[in-house]
């Protein structure tokens, strides 16, 4: 192949062809055989991902790179891309449901879920700037349309058109901060920049400032959070469930691999405003989600706030600052995609409740799914032995090792108040008086709530596994 | 020596019996009547279980026995369990405590009863696992997880006011309890291990000292509670069901003290006398302040809980007076209080779960048809007052005596609280027991049931035999306290040797 030939070989992207070209096809068996075989491409997507995942799981294993060093496959990566096709594929999961109704049939929902997830994973083996806007765009765009999915709903088209504008802008910041750097540095691997930038030049540090924004606006971290309430509120709950998972997945991921590896010689410039962001990302998560009144809208401060604590970890700037992210980001994708499977089937009469008080009394109408809800909430809220303590404990771990001891203090003392309004769910759910009972859950959302809510509840006893692969996943950065 | 991991069945025996608790699914009488027994049975065989521990403890020994150890989160966080002298009698104190509490609930409690039980079983679990764990992280776990039952208990079976009440009870703890994780991942870092006995060998610089203490101490504070973060529990303690206000007093408020034994006095020597000064305040003050506050309640539980701050006072002041009589008598008191505070809990319990109501006023003369009950609440409050023969003097005297060869000042003032509680305590018992009974909601009211009897005999039998032989418990701990007392003076004075070379 001439490919090969050129010293380009296509092993490491073999993934994302069998992906594109996957994706391709079934859009072709859409465009061709109509509306009607909506759920068809859905289920085979799902496959197509799991075919994708399977395909990434066996590649060669150590670092092996294409296009000059533009594309990466290295464990990190392949830790974040196996998380973001599993959120993606859960996602369609929960999605089935909302793309059976008549009304709303569209084949074109999982194409653009996996062109997505592409986007997801060229940019989290993203090793050069060009490489990480191609991959950041192919994300977003596909991202702009579903979240205006619900082509009849005033609210999804507002929320289709507010992130796009507001993405628009963000990348051309991002954009224009990867010009500054390119024009700084002569170069826009992320191996040059970080030859190149030994020591702090201003122009390098505006650029890196830019960049940093439009990345902090992909995860919706303060004060480029702006559009995740009103985006998570309007949009179709399966698509919040999407935007709040493996999006944040291969944004984070790429926000870590592009601090860590492009400019690991100025770490002061960039920690300062990592640990900036994070702070303010904390805090506004706990304090403003405590007045909502909306499910969703309470999710996304919640997904605020935990991106925040997330940061934590890469402010530390080291490798168990890596590996905190890491084990912060699997646990956080699972514990919310419990939480939207839960909102999911928060359904009566066929209608779908998205208000905290139609919770009121569940414990006693629908135990089982109160429960698994409950456990989730703490698990958010970070309270031991569920899974979300140990997402806290890999993060803080590490910030208190790297000195950030303001940072670490101020982070669980947020954490604190962001228990509150975690507690006030589980509070309107067991102290409240019952109303009727909830509509049969979907067979679909039983065993996705089910693998979540164990996984929860039961990560204390079997920590080791997903401990050690993000181990050895945060030192393939390094 | 043990073949089967002992420590583990007990911990985690509760936890089997919660799953069996799920397991009989169904809402009606013969599931919750099946709820009952297989959580009573449950704590009953843990109990059972848990006195292979004393039967093959060996006292001589200062170090941890029974020890489990494996592999759990990194090579350096492990799974490790194990008891000494100072963990053995409070989990033996908790085994022993839970199918009374179970009892206590058996006619009290009939809304939603598996998960009341399943509750109390998953809290079990926790509190064990607190006393036995040898790992800070795994002591965190446990430690921290039994806010969520906790919670639950509060708030789904408490009174009036209970949403208020939860959720200043679980905020005010976790919010001391965020502070100490963070101090525990220092100690991790700086030793390069969260192991507790190693972390005991291990020096730590003075100034990482102070912070981590202070980190620990505004968790056990608010746990303990000492003043002025005491305010969460006459709230909890006065919403919560009576077992849960029972668990809450008896073994909860156990948490803070063991914590300030088995971490601050070890781990940080340094600190700990340099903020003994600061903790003798807080305790005198706790003591009369507390004291004087209860003298004012109208409510019962509320009276109780204000007691059990100024108790919890005493035992505060003899752990860091740091002499073998004070941190003896520290681990006395606690064992102590949590069955007489425990058992004045349950004695409230009666009484409102006949009248519905805890207001000291409501009641009057009692003597006249509940004799018998008549009998249990007057031991029990003697106890709580400290009368020679009781419990209570052992404790209070022992942590006075400790406290009088380091601080004399203190001691004084500390032992007014003696009298304080003697005023309050025979106050309430006047109020309630004595009197005429004229108010006709009372004409009616039957003395104790054997069920209730079941409850109580135990402890007044308790309570009088630590009274009069109080030999078991100080037995048990007292080569634990030795070590820790002469590690804490050795700490001491190679400080002072360091300092003297400096000059």
């Amino acid at each position: 192949m001439s490919f090969e030939s050129a010293g380009y070989p296509l092993l490491p992207v073999l993934p994302e062809l069998v992906l594109a070209v996957g994706a391709m096809a079934l859009l072709m068996m859409g465009a061709f055989e109509g509306q009607r075989t909506t759920s068809l491409v859905t289920t085979l997507s799902i496959c197509l991902l799991v075919v994708v995942g399977a395909i990434e799981l066996a590649l060669p294993s150590g670092k092996l790179t294409t296009f000059g060093g533009s594309f990466i496959v290295d464990d990190f990566a392949r830790f974040l891309k196996i998380l973001s096709l599993a959120g993606s594929a859960v996602t369609l999961i929960l999605s089935i449901e909302f793309l059976a109704d008549p009304s709303r049939r569209m084949f074109e929902f999982a194409i653009l879920v996996l062109l997505s997830t592409l986007g997801m994973m060229v940019l989290i083996s993203a090793g050069d700037l060009i490489m990480l806007y191609l991959g950041l765009e192919l994300m977003s765009l596909a991202l702009y349309v579903v979240a205006a999915s619900n082509r009849d709903n005033a609210k999804s088209t507002e929320a289709g058109l507010k992130y796009f504008v507001l993405g628009a802008l963000s990348s051309g910041m991002l954009l224009y901060g990867a010009s500054l750097i390119y024009g700084f540095t002569g170069t826009v691997a992320f191996a040059g920049i970080a030859a190149a930038a030994k020591s702090p030049s201003i122009g390098i540090v505006f650029g890196l400032v830019f960049l940093l924004a439009g990345l902090c606006f992909k995860v919706s971290a303060v004060p480029f959070h702006m559009w995740t309430p009103d985006v998570y509120e309007g949009a179709p709950t399966p698509v919040t469930a999407f935007f709040a998972s493996a999006p944040k997945v291969a944004a984070m991921a790429v926000f870590t691999r592009a601090t860590l590896t492009a400019f690991p010689g100025i770490v002061p410039q960039w920690q300062q405003v990592v640990v900036f962001v994070s702070i303010a990302s904390m805090a506004l998560g706990s304090f403003a989600a405590i007045g909502q009144k909306n499910i969703k809208r309470l999710m996304a401060y919640s997904s605020i706030g935990h991106m925040g604590f997330a940061l934590v970890g890469l402010a530390a700037g080291t490798a168990e600052g890596a590996q905190g992210v890491l084990v912060y980001l699997a646990i956080y994708v699972t514990m919310t995609l419990g939480a939207f499977t839960v909102i999911l089937a928060m359904k009566r009469n066929g209608q779908p409740l998205e208000q905290i008080s139609d919770f009121s009394g569940l414990s006693r109408t629908n135990p089982v799914i109160a429960g698994f809800f409950a456990m989730l909430l703490f698990s958010l809220a970070g309270v031991p032995w569920l899974a979300g303590f140990f997402a806290k404990w890999y993060v803080f771990v590490a910030a208190i090792k790297a000195g950030l001891f303001t940072l670490s203090v101020i982070g669980v003392l947020t954490s604190v108040v962001g228990a509150y309004y975690y507690l006030f769910i589980v509070k309107v759910m067991y102290f409240d008086e019952p109303l009727t009972k909830l509509d049969p859950m979907r067979v679909e959302l039983r065993p996705v709530l089910a693998v979540t809510g164990l996984f929860n509840i039961f990560f204390f006893a079997f920590p080791a596994p997903l401990v050690s692969v993000a181990t050895a996943a945060a030192k393939s950065l390094f | 020596m043990t073949t089967w991991p002992i420590l583990s069945v007990v911990t985690f025996l509760p936890l089997v019996g919660a799953l069996l608790v799920y397991a009989s699914r169904g809402d009606d009488e013969a599931a919750r009547r099946n709820a009952r027994w297989i959580a009573l049975w449950t704590t009953l065989i843990t109990f059972l279980v848990s006195l292979i521990l004393v039967w093959r403890f060996d006292p001589a020994q200062a170090d941890f026995q029974f020890v489990e150890k494996a592999p759990w989160l990194a090579s350096a966080i492990t799974y490790h369990m194990g008891v000494d002298g100072i963990s053995l009698p409070f989990v033996i104190l908790t085994t022993a405590l839970m199918p009374i509490c179970i009892i206590a609930s058996w006619k009290a409690i009939t809304l939603r009863v598996r998960e009341y039980m399943m509750a109390f079983l998953v809290l079990e679990t926790l509190m064990v696992g607190t006393f036995c764990a040898l790992d800070l992280v795994l002591f965190y776990l446990f430690f921290e997880g039994g806010l969520i039952p906790m919670f639950l208990i509060i708030g789904v079976w408490g009174g009036p006011r209970r949403v208020y009440a939860s959720f200043k009870f679980f905020l005010y703890t976790l919010l001391g309890s965020v502070l100490m994780l963070l101090a525990i991942m220092a100690l991790y870092w700086n030793a390069g291990t969260s192991d507790i006995p190693t972390l005991m060998h291990t020096a730590v610089p003075h100034s990482l000292q102070t912070w981590a203490w202070l980190a620990f101490f505004a968790s056990f504070a608010v746990k303990m509670p000492m003043w002025p973060v005491h305010t969460w529990l006459p709230d909890a303690h006065v919403e919560a069901p009576t077992a849960g206000s029972v668990i809450l007093a008896a073994i909860l408020l156990k948490m803070g003290g063991y914590g300030f034994l088995r971490f601050s006095l070890p781990m940080f020597p340094l600190a700990s006398h340099d903020f003994a000064p600061l903790i003798f305040s807080l305790s005198v003050i706790a003591i009369i302040y507390t004291s004087l506050v209860a003298l004012m309640q109208e409510d019962m539980k509320k009276l109780i809980a204000y007691s059990s701050v100024a108790h919890m006072g005493f035992v505060t002041m003899g752990i860091f007076a740091g002499t073998m009589q004070g941190v003896a008598g520290g681990v006395f008191q606690m064992i102590s209080h949590g069955i007489v505070s425990g058992a004045l809990f349950l004695c409230v319990g009666i009484v409102y779960d006949r009248m519905h109501t805890r207001e000291i006023a409501a009641y009057g003369g009692l003597v006249n048809r509940m004799p018998l009950y008549a009998f249990v609440f007057m031991v029990f409050t003697l106890a709580n007052v400290g009368l020679p023969g009781t419990s209570g003097f052992i404790g209070e005297f022992m942590t006075l005596i400790g406290t009088f060869k380091v601080d004399i000042p203190t001691a004084t003032f500390a032992t007014t609280g003696v009298i304080l509680s003697a005023a309050y305590a025979l106050w309430l018992y006047r109020k309630v027991i004595f009197g005429a009974l004229v108010k006709p909601s009372l004409a009616t009211i039957k003395d104790l049931t054997f069920r209730e009897c079941l409850t109580l005999m135990p402890l007044v039998a308790l309570t009088i035999l630590f009274g009069f032989y109080p030999k078991p418990v100080l037995d048990i701990s007292a080569s634990s306290v030795q070590q820790l007392v002469n590690n804490y003076h050795t700490a001491m004075t190679t400080a002072v040797k360091a300092a003297a070379l400096l000059q």
